[in-house]
């Protein structure tokens, strides 16, 4: 197990880079879906309704 | 020119928005399996390198990276290009959404190059490395671009100064692509992208490599519809449609 994390001795390289790149791909998710979402409440909140609005149907992912 | 009747349809808002909605969680799901199988198999399964040994492993993600910046901007230029002549806004919009994701990647290529490069050879960044070069152009062209818009509070202004940018900085795309051929640097040559030759490297190296290619593909266009439904909202506010659907979602 330990020789996956040394990686003869590369594996701060390696991993790091990994470590990094999947921060990248987190970061990326989290702000699309947070704008979009951000966006559809003030959507919802825009015109007085008489009923309670909720939040548009969006698909999961 | 004029376009044919059914590419109009792209032009219209709810349309896209909705195609979107239908395709973007096909496009994700897929995006988390292919990387998830594409990470492992390069992490775990594939040899290690003759030459460079374990660190050769940054190959399943640090090309992947700076092909996405590199499909971002020439999206961004094409979209940019056809929402200036045509004046399809929607066209725009697409360039606004490719903009930060292709940023992203583009820093994330230089990271993890400048990582790979330390072991093998023997610095992080070289000054005056011609692909180094262009790629940092390119990440100043991303955020020149984002920048350039924030500079406008009228959108379709921003839009079409924007987009000359886009458009005349497509141009360092191929430069970045042919720059190991063109001049002597340290960056090695094209593993899989030279079409004319086969591919320089052991297909159990090379079928993890593509898994991740297809994998990061996906992820961006992910990206690109989540980013785009959400530009499309921001420029449609006020309209019967957008109040459609939000009262669809209240019922």
């Amino acid at each position: 197990m330990s020789e996956i994390w040394v990686m003869d001795g590369n594996g701060p390289y390696v991993w790091v880079a990994y470590g990094i790149t999947l921060a990248v791909l987190i970061w990326n998710a989290w702000s699309a879906r947070a704008r979009l979402r951000r966006n559809l409440r003030n959507l919802v909140r825009e015109p007085a309704r008489e009923e309670p609005a909720r939040q548009p149907k969006v698909s999961q992912l | 020119m004029k376009l044919p009747r059914w590419f109009h349809r792209f032009g219209s808002p709810p349309y896209v928005y909705n195609l979107s909605d239908a395709i973007a969680p096909w496009l994700g799901w897929s995006a988390l399996v292919v990387i998830a199988v594409g990470a492992y198999w390069g992490l775990f399964v594939a040899p290690p390198d003759f030459r460079q040994g374990e660190v050769y492993r940054i190959i399943y993600i640090h090309p992947q990276t700076a092909y996405v910046g590199m499909m971002a901007y020439t999206l961004m230029a094409v979209s940019a290009g056809i929402g200036f002549i045509w004046r399809i806004k929607l066209a725009h919009a697409v360039g606004v959404s490719a903009a930060p994701i292709g940023a992203s990647f583009t820093f994330c290529a230089l990271v993890t190059g400048a990582i790979w490069g330390r072991p093998t050879w023997g610095t992080y960044w070289e000054w005056g490395d011609p692909r180094l070069m262009f790629e940092l152009l390119l990440l100043f062209l991303f955020l020149g671009y984002l920048a350039l818009r924030a500079a406008f509070d009228d959108r379709d202004k921003a839009d079409r100064v924007s987009a000359v940018l886009a458009v005349v900085g497509v141009v360092n795309v191929p430069i970045i692509h042919y720059s190991v051929e063109w001049w002597n640097t340290l960056h090695q040559d094209p593993t899989v992208s030279n079409l004319s030759e086969a591919p320089s490297m052991d297909i159990s190296m090379l079928i993890p490599f593509l898994i991740m290619v297809l994998g990061f593909t996906l992820l961006f266009y992910w990206l690109l519809l989540r980013r785009l439904q959400a530009e499309i909202i921001e420029r449609e506010r006020g309209t019967r449609w957008l109040r459609d659907l939000a009262n669809e979602g209240a019922g």
